[in-house]
């Protein structure tokens, strides 16, 4: 199995405060994992790390084989310069937890500025691209609406569409449904079940459980930093056999 | 309730209040009015003057320098604030504190003075250029025009810079990361999708500024730049109606001043896209875990 994205050693502080211990990690092309655990426990900012929006101590990310953040010269480690790292961050697409999408655009201006402004494709070719994105999270017909004017699900499923209008090699969700109204919460999860259905590689953070049973290849459960614990969702949600994760789940449940 | 019922075959007369203070008081303060435009009406005003130079090709080009003035003074600041204000927000140590310098430095000293400094700036530097390349006669270079445009605009992007960076530091941290996490670079972020919102904020006191500005280079006169005041100076030294020429200047100022505020109403409306009907919703509710069972 060829991993897409692996994470070796990671390390992470905030101040004083260790906030990822020796994470250790790969995800291989079209897996879906999610990450479960308490708040605080270091999910969010993991996910944080793939895309270099936090910035590593030690250890290393990796995606399609290329070290994040510096280039690689025999044993001796460069850090990249802000447009390259601009490039890296191109393989992957970031939905974020309360959406931000930029209100002053509307939603199809959202989705093509990264196509069309960042890697420079014909507007004509993003624009149709975008629109297909739109049909396939069911907002066809709020193009030209802005932001403000939508649910905060269909927000959500614009930065979905937005995010995937870069081809990226894998897609990261931070804790995609948390700030929705909860009749909303359904159909951003129905536009990732089909992105997973469809072979999108993604890891989810996520309190979701019935979301990760039902989609997830692995669940990682994670709690003060470290990766507790890892396997099939029947391995940790059904049965869990680290004390730690069984208190969470009944906890949850 | 027996009274009500039986009121209802009646009917209820509303008797409006009759505002009696109100009614005193708007009185009072035409009177006052009325008193005041008599006392113009009768003081030795000869409106005559104010009729004879109101369209005076001199007053007229005053008016237009004055125009000219503020435009490339407020140019010259804004571009400068922008810089200031990303210089401050930079990692950059010596970015940073330059920007914190260049705001003390010229927030700090009145603007009258400032242009006294650049239109005298012959008497410490007889030339000025790059040693071996070339060198200009101060005087030659340092114009009333350079000096107030200079003056007005630098100081101008101490204000400025502020303004911008209040602007800027009102955009939420996460439109940056979605910008950075679509490919953008930090600068192209910065460009295409924090500073666009941040207008919204920035504008109002911006146009607040430009009409400051507009006042502002009457201060010119003093180095014999001939905007608009300095314009009515040379006729009233001449004729000696002072006030009649005055009132020229003041009312083209508020001309001016009005149209500018018609033109910020325009711009305003359009840096306000996206934010017709309501803000952008986010909720506040989490849905925790328990919906996830």
């Amino acid at each position: 199995m060829d991993a897409l994205i692996t994470a070796v050693g990671l390390q992470k502080y905030f101040g004083s405060f260790h906030v990822l211990q020796d994470i250790d990690f790969e995800i291989a092309k079209g897996e879906v994992v999610c990450i479960i655990g308490p708040s605080g426990s270091g999910k969010s900012t993991f996910l944080r790390c793939i895309n270099q929006l936090e910035s590593i101590d030690a250890g290393y990310v990796t995606i399609g084989g290329e070290i994040v953040g510096y280039r690689r010269d025999g044993n001796k480690l460069y850090p990249l310069s802000q447009r390259e790292i601009a490039r890296q961050r191109q393989s992957v697409g970031m939905v974020f937890q309360r959406f931000h999408l930029f209100p002053h655009k509307t939603v199809l201006q959202n989705i093509i500025e990264g196509p069309m402004g960042v890697q420079k494709r014909p507007r004509a070719d993003c624009v149709e691209e975008a629109k297909a994105l739109l049909k396939r999270v069911g907002l066809a017909h709020k193009a030209d609406a802005y932001p403000g004017e939508l649910s905060g699900g269909q927000q959500q499923r614009v930065a979905i569409a937005r995010a995937l209008a870069m081809k990226p090699k894998a897609m990261l969700f931070d804790e995609p449904t948390s700030a929705l109204d909860p009749e909303l919460v359904g159909e951003v999860l129905g536009v990732m079940k089909e992105l997973a259905a469809s072979g999108t590689t993604m890891i989810v953070v996520t309190h979701e459980l019935g979301f990760c049973r039902e989609v997830a290849d692995r669940v990682l459960f994670m709690d003060a930093g470290r990766i507790v614990d890892c396997g099939t969702p029947a391995e940790i949600l059904e049965n869990p056999r680290n004390p730690r994760v069984k208190n969470f789940i009944s906890a949850v449940l | 309730m027996g009274d009500i019922e039986r009121a209802r075959s009646t009917a209820f007369v509303v008797v409006p209040p009759r505002k009696i203070w109100t009614k005193i008081l708007g009185l009072v303060v035409i009177v006052l009015l009325l008193l005041l435009v008599r006392a113009f009406w009768v003081g030795d005003i000869a409106w005559k003057y104010v009729g004879d130079n109101i369209f005076a090709p001199s007053v007229l080009r005053g008016v237009v320098n004055a125009i000219i003035m503020t435009f490339c003074a407020m140019a010259l600041g804004i571009v400068l604030g922008v810089m200031a204000a990303i210089m401050r927000m930079s990692d950059n140590p010596v970015l940073k504190n330059v920007s914190i310098g260049y705001v003390w430095l010229f927030r700090g000293t009145p603007a009258l003075l400032q242009l006294l400094l650049w239109f005298n700036l012959a008497l410490i530097f007889p030339t000025i250029g790059i040693p071996g390349l070339f060198s200009l006669k101060t005087v030659d270079v340092m114009t009333p025009f350079v000096a107030a445009f200079l003056g007005l605009g630098i100081q101008q992007g101490a204000y400025t810079a502020e303004v911008v960076r209040a602007g800027i530091l009102s955009i939420d941290k996460g439109q940056a990361e979605a910008g950075l996490s679509i490919g953008m670079t930090p600068l192209r972020a910065m460009l295409r999708i924090i500073l666009p919102q941040a207008m919204r904020v920035i504008v109002p006191p911006i146009g607040n500024e430009t009409i400051g500005m507009v006042k502002l280079t009457s201060l010119a006169s003093v180095i014999q730049f001939s905007e608009l005041l300095r314009s009515v100076e040379d006729v009233y030294y001449v004729n000696s109606r002072v006030i009649e020429l005055l009132i020229v200047a003041a009312i083209w100022y508020m001309v001016v001043v009005t149209v500018l505020s018609i033109g910020q109403i325009f711009i305003e409306r359009h840096f306000s896209k996206g934010w017709g009907g309501h803000r952008p919703g986010q909720p506040a509710q989490r849905t925790l875990a328990e919906e996830a069972a």
